[in-house]
Order: C-alpha cells, then sequence, then structure tokens
C-alpha cells in the first residue's frame, strides 16, 4: 500500500482553528488577540453603552432631561477623550511591539533541538515541499516531529502565494526569486489542514496540504520509509510540476535534482556576472 | 489589416457563455428602456439640456448618485453570486460557478463597491451639499467638475464592457497584485478592463478632489474663516486632501503594470528584475488612504447630524477638526500593516502596526465628542439618527477587529481571511455607507423639496443592521476557523452553515434595499404631504438650510455674511437682513465633458485591445477637446440683479 | 455691467492659480513615485549594462542646457508680457518652443539609440524604469509644447488679455516645474548613475 492513500483525505475539521492552536506559534498568536480584544472591550463597550443611554436618555420627549443647546465645551472631558483611547493604544502598543518582536516568523524558536530545515515551493498550485537534510520531498503534504522547531524556508514558482498552518502558527508569504523563513512548531501530534491564503490563480481554493506532526521515532520511521519510494524528482519531472494542475494526490520523492531548490530561486534572479552562486535576496521593506 | 483595424478583437471576443449574454442582454433592454422612454416622452432636449450638459454642482450631484445606485445594484448582484457560490460549493459539490469566473466575480464587485458606488455617492453628495455649505454658487471649476463625472461614467461604463467585448474580467482581486496580473498570468483582456476602468474613474477622482479643494480653501462665504466651517467641510477637505496626495500614486502604479503588460517591460514581473512587492507597498500607499477617503466625509455627516438631531451645538469642535487632520495625516502612514507577512522584519511591522493602532485614538476622540453632543440635546429620533446609531453599534466593533489586525502577531492569523473581509464590509458598511444614507436622507429634502417617509426609512434601516450582522458575524467566525477569502470551494463541511448564514443576512440587507425603493417611491407620491417649503426642516444650522428647497440654480440670491459657525442657526436667532441683489455671473452648459470623455473611453478600448488607430484618435480627439475648451472666451452668463429679485419675489 | 464684476475676474484668476498649484503638486507626486520606481530598481539590471554602461554624460548635459535655457527664456516671455511687450514675449516664446523642441529631440535621439543597441525597456527592470521615468518627463515636456504653442497662437491672435496673461503664467509656471524634476532627474538618474 502506497503510503501516500491513508493523506488523500483532508484531516477532520478543526472547529475554530485559531482558538485550538497546537502549535508554540499559534498559541502565542491566540493569547494575544484574546488579550488585545478584552483589553479593548474594556473601553468599547461602555462607549456604545454610554451611546445608547444618553441617546434614550436625552430624547425630545423626555420632559425632565436637562437641555443646554449651547453647552459645547469641557476641558475635563475633551482631554478625557483623547487620554482614554490613548492609555488603551498604549498599553496595545506594547502588546504589539512585544508580540511583534517575540513572534516574529523570521526567529529561531526556543528548543535544545535544532530546527528542522524544510523548503517550500509554492506551485500553480500545489506545494513541494524539499527536505535538504534528510534529501527526501514531498508534494501536498508535510511530516515532521513535534516539539522540534520547523524552520520553513518559503519561496514560489508561481504568483505570490501565502503560506498557512491556522492551527499552528500565522502567514509567511511565498515568493518567487525571494526566501522567506517561517518558524512553527507543533506541541503535540496531529494532522492540521495547511492551505494558500493569497489568491493565486484557477486552482487557489484546491491548493491544500495536511502537515502531520509524529512523534520523534515516527519521523524516522517515515523518513526510512520515504527513502524507499519508487518516486524521484529529478529537474525534467520538476519542470512538469511547474505546470498547472489542480488536486495533484501527495506524494513522495525519495531524491530529487541535487540543489534543486537553489536552482528553482535563482531562475528568476540575475545572471550572477561571474561568481558561482547567486546572491539570494532577503525580502525587506 | 483586420489587426490593423480590430487590434486583437476577434468574433470570439463577442458574448458566447450564460452570464456574457445575459450581462449583455441586460444593458441592451436597460438601455432600449430608458432609449424607448426618452423618445416616448420626447426628453431628449430636456435631458442633454438640462442634465447631461449641466454645469451645476447640484444636478451633477444627483447624476452622481443615480449612477452610483445603478452600480450598487450591479455589485449587490455580484455579493449574492458570491454568496450563491460559497453556500452550495463543499465537498463533492463544486456550485455553479467555475473558479475563474467565480474570481472575476469578486474581483469586479470589490472595485465596484469602492470606485463605483461608494466614491460615487461621496462624490455626489460633496456636489450637492459643499457649495451650500460655504454659501458658494458653483464649483470652483464648474468644466473641470462637469468633466470628472463623465469620466467617472466612462470608467463605469469600462467595468462592464467585458460583457459585450472579450467575456472576462480580472480574475485577480480588487487591488491585482503581481506577478498574478503580469501577462504571463493573466494574458487575458480581463486585466486590461481592470486597469483602464480604474485609470479613467481614478483619473476623474483626481480632477474631482482638486476642484473641492480649491473651491473650499477660495470660495467660501465672507466670514467664514477655517474654523468656521462646517465638521462637513472640514472632513471633505480632509478627503480630498487625501485624494489628491494618494491618487497620483494609483495612477502610476497601475501605469506601471500596464506598461509591463502593453511593452513587456519588467517594473513587476518575476523575472527581468522586476519587483512585485514594490506593486504592493505603492498600491497599498494608495489604497490604505483611499478607505480613509471614503470614511471620514461620513464622519462629517454624523457631525452635522447629531448636531442638528440632538438640537445643540456640536460639542468639541476643535477636537474634531483636530481629531479629522490627525486621522488624515495618519493614513497615510500605515500603508504595510496590509502586508506584515511579507518579510519585512519584527522592527518595521512593530512600528507600521502601532501608527495603526494610534489612529484608533483621533476615531475614538469623534465617537466620544458625539456622545458628548447628545449629552443635555433634546434628541429627535429620525432616520439620519438612526443611521448614526447604527453606526456606532458596527463601527466600534469593526474598529476592534481593526486595531487586533494592527499588531503584526496577531495579523499572521487573519491576513486574507474571511475575518478580515468582514472587518473590512463593517467598516465600508457600518462606516462609510451607513454615513452616506444618513446623510441622502438628512438632506434629501434640501434637494427634492419633500422629505423622506420616515418609517419606511427606519423599518429598511432595521433590516439593514440585522441583516448586516447576520451576514459578517458568520465570516468574523470562519476566520476563526481559519476560512481565507476568496474560496470558490471548500472541503470542511463545518464552514457551510455559517456560509448559509451570511447569504440569510444578504437577503435581509436586500429586503432593506428593497424597502429603501419602496420608500423612494411612497415619497415621491405623497410628497404633496411631505413639502418642505421653508427650506429648513429640520431646523438646521448651517448655510444649506438658509436657501429654499430645492435651491434655485445661483444657490444664494446674496451671498450670506458669517458670523459663527452655525452661521444659520444664528441668523435665525437674529433675523436676517433686507437684500440688496447684485449681478451674478454662472457658468454655462457645456457638453465638452461628454466629449474629452467620450474620447478617453476609446482610448482605453484601444489600449485594452491594441488597436493602435483608436488610441490615436482617441488621445487626440481628446487633447482637441480640452484645447478647443480653454479657447472658448464665452463660458459664463449674467444673471442681473432685477431677474435676481424677480425670481426672489416670484419664489416667496 | 456690475462693478463687482472684475473683481469676480480677478477671483477667478486667483483660483485657477491655486487649483493649478494644486495639480502640480499632484504631478509632483506621480514623479515621486517614478523617482521611487527608478530607486528600487536601479541596481536590477539582471546582467544587462548600467546606468555606467549606457549614458554619455556630456550629451546630457548638452540636454540640461538646452532645458536650463529654454527656462530662462521662458521668464523673459513672462516678464515681456507683463510689461505688455507682446511681440517680444512672442519671440522669447518662440525661443523657449525651439530649446523644448531641442531638448526633446535630443532625448528621443538618446532612446532611439538605447534601443537600437538592445538596450530598450524589456531589457532590465532598470530600464524599463528609466525609460518609464525619463519618458514621462518628456511627455510632460511635449504636452508644455503643445501648450505653448496654443498660447503663442492666442496671444498673437487675441492679444495679452488678462486671461492669456494668466495662461502664460502657468504654463511658465509648469515649464519652470519641469525644469526642476529634470535638475532631479540628471542628478538621480545620470550624474549617480554614471559616478
Amino acid at each position: 500500500m502506497d503510503q501516500t492513500d491513508a493523506l488523500r483525505t483532508a484531516p477532520a475539521s478543526a472547529g475554530l482553528a485559531l482558538f485550538q492552536p497546537k502549535g508554540v506559534v499559534a498559541t502565542g498568536e491566540r493569547n494575544l488577540i484574546v488579550t488585545a480584544v478584552l483589553l479593548m472591550l474594556l473601553l468599547v463597550v461602555p462607549v456604545v453603552a454610554a451611546a445608547f443611554i444618553i441617546a434614550y436618555k436625552f430624547r425630545a420627549g423626555n420632559q425632565r432631561a436637562a437641555y443646554d443647546p449651547n453647552w459645547d465645551h469641557n476641558k475635563f472631558l475633551q482631554s478625557l477623550w483623547w487620554g482614554l483611547p490613548a492609555l488603551v493604544i498604549l498599553c496595545l502598543s506594547v502588546l504589539t511591539w512585544r508580540g511583534a518582536h517575540d513572534l516574529e516568523p523570521s526567529k529561531p524558536l526556543q528548543s535544545s533541538l535544532p530546527p528542522l530545515v524544510v523548503q517550500v515551493v509554492a506551485l500553480r498550485w500545489k506545494w513541494l515541499f524539499i527536505y535538504p537534510e534528510q534529501k527526501v520531498a514531498t508534494l501536498n503534504f508535510v511530516e515532521f516531529p513535534e516539539n522540534r522547531p520547523v524552520r520553513f524556508e518559503l519561496t514560489a514558482d508561481a504568483p505570490m502565494n501565502s503560506f498557512w498552518i491556522p492551527q499552528l502558527g500565522g502567514q509567511m508569504y511565498a515568493m518567487a526569486g525571494m526566501v522567506n523563513n517561517l518558524y512553527l512548531m507543533a506541541s503535540q501530534t496531529g494532522e492540521f489542514t495547511g492551505g494558500a491564503a493569497e489568491i493565486n490563480g484557477r486552482g487557489f481554493s484546491s491548493m491544500k496540504f495536511t502537515a502531520k506532526a509524529v512523534t520523534a521515532s515516527d519521523f524516522s520511521v517515515w523518513l526510512a520509509a520515504a527513502k524507499q519510494s519508487p518516486r524521484g524528482l529529478p529537474w525534467s519531472d520538476y519542470l512538469k510540476l511547474t505546470q498547472p494542475s489542480e488536486n495533484d494526490p501527495p506524494a513522495v520523492y525519495s531524491w530529487y535534482e541535487p540543489g534543486l531548490y537553489n536552482k528553482i530561486v535563482a531562475q528568476f534572479m540575475a545572471p550572477a556576472a561571474g561568481s558561482g552562486e547567486p546572491q539570494l535576496i532577503m525580502p525587506g521593506m | 489589416m483586420w489587426h490593423f483595424i480590430f487590434g486583437n478583437l476577434t468574433w470570439a471576443a463577442l458574448p458566447h457563455e450564460w452570464f456574457t449574454i445575459g450581462g449583455t442582454a441586460a444593458m441592451f433592454l436597460m438601455a432600449g428602456a430608458v432609449v424607448g422612454w426618452l423618445t416616448y416622452a420626447r426628453r431628449w432636449r430636456w435631458l442633454w439640456s438640462e442634465w447631461l450638459t449641466s454645469t451645476d454642482p447640484k444636478k451633477i450631484g444627483v447624476m452622481y448618485i443615480i449612477m452610483a445606485s445603478l452600480m450598487l445594484f450591479r455589485g449587490a448582484l455580484d455579493a449574492a453570486m458570491i454568496w450563491l457560490q460559497q453556500a452550495m460549493s463543499v465537498g463533492a459539490s463544486h456550485g455553479y460557478l467555475s473558479a475563474d469566473h467565480f474570481q472575476q466575480i469578486f474581483t469586479a464587485h470589490g472595485d465596484i463597491m469602492v470606485f463605483f458606488v461608494t466614491m460615487g455617492f461621496l462624490a455626489g453628495l460633496l456636489n450637492i451639499i459643499l457649495p451650500l455649505q460655504i454659501g458658494a454658487r458653483d464649483l470652483a471649476f464648474p468644466f473641470l467638475n462637469s468633466l470628472g463625472f463623465w469620466l467617472y461614467v466612462a470608467g463605469a461604463v469600462f467595468v462592464n464592457l467585458f460583457f459585450v467585448f472579450g467575456g472576462e474580467f480580472a480574475a485577480t482581486g480588487w487591488l491585482s497584485l503581481p506577478p498574478l496580473s503580469e501577462l504571463a498570468y493573466s494574458p487575458g483582456v480581463g486585466m486590461d478592463y481592470w486597469i483602464w476602468s480604474l485609470q479613467i474613474s481614478g483619473l476623474g477622482s483626481l480632477i474631482a478632489g482638486i476642484n473641492f479643494i480649491v473651491t473650499i480653501l477660495k470660495m467660501r462665504a465672507p466670514g467664514m474663516t477655517l474654523m468656521k466651517m462646517p465638521m462637513f467641510v472640514w472632513s471633505s477637505l480632509c478627503s480630498m486632501v487625501l485624494v489628491v496626495s494618494v491618487f497620483p500614486i494609483l495612477a502610476v502604479t497601475i501605469g506601471l503594470l500596464w506598461l509591463d503588460r502593453f511593452f513587456g517591460m519588467h517594473f513587476f514581473t518575476s523575472t527581468g528584475g522586476g519587483n512585485p512587492m514594490m506593486y504592493v507597498n505603492l498600491i497599498w500607499m494608495w489604497g490604505h488612504p483611499e478607505v480613509y477617503i471614503l470614511v471620514i466625509p461620513s464622519f462629517g455627516i454624523f457631525s452635522e447630524v447629531v448636531s442638528t438631531f440632538s438640537q445643540k451645538k456640536l460639542f468639541g469642535y476643535a477636537s474634531q477638526v483636530a481629531a479629522a487632520i490627525g486621522i488624515t495625516l495618519l493614513a497615510m502612514l500605515v500603508w504595510l500593516h496590509h502586508f506584515f507577512t511579507m518579510g519585512a522584519g519584527a522592527d518595521v511591522n512593530a512600528f507600521f502596526g502601532i501608527m495603526t493602532g494610534v489612529i484608533a485614538i483621533p476615531t475614538g476622540v469623534q465617537i466620544f465628542d458625539w456622545i458628548s453632543t447628545m449629552y443635555k440635546g433634546k434628541i429627535i429620533f429620525t432616520q439620519s439618527l438612526y443611521w448614526f446609531l447604527g453606526f456606532v453599534a458596527t463601527f466600534t466593533f469593526g474598529g476592534v477587529a481593526g486595531v487586533l489586525m494592527s499588531s503584526p502577531a496577531a495579523d499572521f492569523q487573519f491576513h486574507n481571511s474571511l475575518f478580515l473581509v468582514a472587518h473590512f464590509h463593517t467598516m465600508v458598511i457600518g462606516g462609510a455607507l451607513f454615513g452616506i444614507f444618513s446623510g441622502l436622507t438628512y438632506w434629501f429634502p434640501k434637494v427634492t423639496g419633500f422629505k423622506l417617509n420616515e418609517r419606511l426609512g427606519k423599518t429598511a434601516f432595521w433590516f439593514w443592521l440585522t441583516g448586516f450582522f447576520t451576514a459578517f458575524v458568520p465570516l468574523y467566525i470562519l476566520g476563526f476557523m481559519g476560512a481565507t477569502r476568496r474560496l470558490d470551494h471548500y472541503t470542511d463541511p463545518a464552514w457551510q452553515p455559517f456560509f448559509i448564514t451570511a447569504g440569510i443576512g444578504l437577503v435581509i440587507i436586500a429586503i432593506g434595499a428593497a424597502v429603501q425603493i419602496a420608500q423612494l417611491i411612497v415619497s415621491i407620491r405623497q410628497r404633496r404631504d411631505n413639502l418642505d417649503i421653508s427650506g429648513d426642516p429640520w431646523n438646521g444650522r448651517t448655510l444649506e438650510w438658509s436657501t429654499k428647497s430645492p435651491p434655485p440654480f445661483y444657490n444664494f440670491a446674496v451671498i450670506p455674511e458669517v458670523k459663527s459657525r452655525d452661521a444659520f442657526w444664528e441668523m435665525k436667532q437674529g433675523g436676517r437682513p433686507q437684500p440688496v441683489y447684485q449681478d451674478i455671473e454662472l457658468p454655462k452648459n457645456t457638453a465638452m465633458g461628454i466629449y474629452v470623455s467620450a474620447f478617453v473611453f476609446l482610448a482605453g478600448f484601444g489600449f485594452v485591445w491594441h488597436i493602435i488607430w483608436l488610441i490615436v484618435l482617441g488621445l487626440g480627439g481628446a487633447v482637441t477637446c480640452v484645447i478647443i475648451r480653454a479657447l472658448d472666451e464665452e463660458t459664463e452668463y449674467t444673471v442681473t440683479a432685477a431677474e435676481l429679485a424677480s425670481m426672489e419675489n416670484n419664489h416667496s | 455691467m456690475n462693478e463687482a464684476l472684475p473683481a469676480i475676474g480677478f477671483q477667478r484668476q486667483e483660483r485657477v492659480a491655486f487649483g493649478f498649484w494644486v495639480y502640480l503638486m499632484t504631478d509632483l507626486i506621480s514623479f515621486a513615485a517614478l523617482f521611487a520606481a527608478f530607486s528600487v530598481l536601479r541596481g536590477s539590471t539582471f546582467g544587462g549594462p548600467d546606468g555606467a554602461d549606457l549614458f554619455n554624460l556630456p550629451f546630457v548635459f548638452a540636454e540640461t542646457m538646452l532645458l536650463l535655457v529654454s527656462s530662462f527664456t521662458c521668464g523673459l516671455a513672462v516678464l515681456a508680457a507683463e510689461q505688455n511687450k507682446q511681440p517680444r514675449a512672442l519671440i522669447w516664446l518662440a525661443v523657449t518652443f525651439l530649446l523644448g523642441g531641442g531638448f526633446l529631440a535630443l532625448e528621443l535621439n538618446e532612446f532611439s539609440r538605447l534601443v537600437a543597441e538592445g538596450n530598450g525597456p524589456q531589457r532590465s527592470a532598470f530600464l524599463s524604469a528609466f525609460f518609464a521615468l525619463v519618458g514621462t518627463h518628456g511627455l510632460h515636456i511635449a504636452v508644455g509644447l503643445l501648450w505653448m504653442a496654443v498660447v503663442a497662437l492666442v496671444i498673437w491672435r487675441r492679444g495679452l488679455s488678462s486671461k492669456n496673461f494668466s495662461n502664460l503664467l502657468r504654463l511658465g509656471l509648469f515649464w519652470h516645474f519641469l525644469d526642476i524634476v529634470w535638475i532631479f532627474i540628471f542628478t538621480i538618474v545620470y550624474l549617480m548613475g554614471v559616478l
């Protein structure tokens, strides 16, 4: 039996995926979301309530309500109206700053284990995963051990895309000729849906993959099996993958064209003058 | 020879699919009905000389609003088609639309709602109300006003033209990010229709922006200093400053995309050294301020409405002005929050995130000030005020969602999800559109001379509000479930009930819109019961209420002297001086705006289909018409003091 | 006729002048966007030639001189018109037109040389940005020349009315504006490209 058969069905529904994180990054992001929302509601709920209570109290029909048509200024209130939102935003800014730095996708995650490197190529309309250290590759599904950081190195050989596994953590763009790093770490085993979040043509909706977190020993077992896969990925077969197609079944390649990933990235860069390896462009502003 | 005459246009471009045939047939039927009625009623000359060639901003404003309403219908039809597909297309079912067609529909939906509906309503309201509020007789450049309107119309026709020629629109999302929008991935003409409909209508917006700024800064009634301008004028000024600041960027950005596509250049291509990230930066440098262009005028409308119906001075006027200016400036510093996921790094992301959060401060101040305005007021619950209260209920929570996404680490999970879609619909519907409805109902009697039916208006409001929540709360939840936007198909059956609920919300909104149409019809039929004879139906505070309803074509027989912020309110306390009439000059009608925009339209068509002679003809014709207009010395006519006096006395 | 009307005419000219300034600001933003695009892409030669390989500084310097002098003669035309010396104003306008036309001819010559050598705008992102930025400026010069011809014709046929004079003033403003933009192009595109 082909070991990918089991992956042809999508993982079970994750419900409110963002609130059921299965990874450290997604958990951090969930906590930030909840904290920020509660902080804002602290101000917003009373304001909305006040709006309706005041509107009702000072209705024209209410003879007992005061009427002061010329009251249009009050220094104390005015400073309060600027101060209150400013205070909330100040607190939020601290959260924003800390969140942006703690959860920066390109920042390595703290762990005693070295990160597993997985190079990701967004194609039309499928995901190619390359394991440069293990020398295997997969299509439309990725497997990695739990509790060990994974460094996804994202690029594209297709229109710009966005790589997203909601239960493990937020997105990062995959762009042709560039490499973006995204660190994620699953805190338990399981199968999670991942996919494309940026419109990229006809097959956009079907561009899904399964991310499977397993125990370290299961990962070794899987890896050994993958090495036995009858399929390989020479450059000519890779070029076939770059042709538009949808709903390709998951596949495992026991070997791939040497230097495949760099070759894919380098296609979009200037033919380097003289020097050997082309310089990877890291995206910035 | 064929290629010389018709460029890339072939017989295959003519309608042959159900939606293009349907769209074409619908357009021809509508056009046929209008032409038939005009001919039957012998109204051609009336239409041409009283309306189409008019330079009267009040009439141009009405034409804008009619156009925007038509486009709202088109955009809503798109929304319905999107919903129907998403409600059906789960698991084994793939709905009734192809992925490509579905993508074209949501692209068109977004562009139409932003460029042709909201911008159209805004331009309409500004045209009608601004000159009246500042005590002016027309805009600074009446011809440019007409030209701007007709360019907007040309853009609107362009966005529908693919039904007849080509059969496809862009399928790339409303901002058409490259490299997807480049020739390599989108070879069809749909993308070119997108470019030229935005380019042409954007040119119209830019012209209108310049016109309004000059009008506000140079044509206010004597005595109306900047700090005595009504809040709607201030907010319009802020919005138009944003227009002239960022629409040139839009023009350049999609111009460069066009160069890539037409000449094979390499600005945003993946190959040749092009840089798609530059497009993303440039388009959002326009795109984010654009959101504020849409929403700031609504803030101004609410300031007028709340103050009028609380029968009280606006609380914290100076503070509100500062807030509006603050929002305007900050709006230009936050564009990067649309792509935190591009990998700019923690410092850059955090900076733009915090700047975005800071915008919430002046926005919050405005809401506090409106609540303070209601405090110790005598509040009359008209339909206009209902829209304000609906705005408070929706916009604040949409704002929470927005500030939440301004935090990069949170945004990583919301980027391009349905949560984001729900957020900006909350801002644009709950913020901009509710404001526009509030303004339309508030100023309706000024334009027509009779009030809108209140009961039906409030009924429509309740449908809109409940429909809005029913339609968009499920989208927030779907965002939490990990659903991205723009899905023509999904596999998780747990999502389907939410999509269906959203669709029910859409139906409720549609009922609300139907009630609004009924309201208009009923109000017209019962207009004699709701006549606004005084010109001041709401006991208003600002100058537009000091003239008749509808205002005479010259707006004010005598330009009023302004002494305080609530100019008309003060006048009513004091008593008006005996008018002394003088000769006035007014712009003549001109058809040149129609001609110029028709030539620009032809040039655009030539660009889409690579018809070189048509491009030359279109551009040459447009330039020639502009020169002819510039050489015309007789663009104005005089109304004498005696004529004014007799008209004023006859009316009153 | 009422006494207030000349004042209205004056107000109108002031409005037009202010509106024209606002327009110039929008145009400046367009150029800023193009400059930004050029700055981002100036290194993206994609294996093709860069500025140092392509630009001929003496040639560009000649272009620059033509435009600078034309800006000066345009100013002289406005001064002459201000003193109501119509023939002199027309002569200076004609000189300006010739200088501006010369500038445009040189620019087109440069473009055609680049394209003939295989270094057209399709060659690389750098060249796309170069052609778009310099070409947009050239397009503005062409529009300015057309406008100049119309203004000269109108002044010749209808005399120096206040409307025609204010039109000439705005043309002068436009022309100086293009001159300033060119100084930036000369510095950022050519000088910094070669040095």
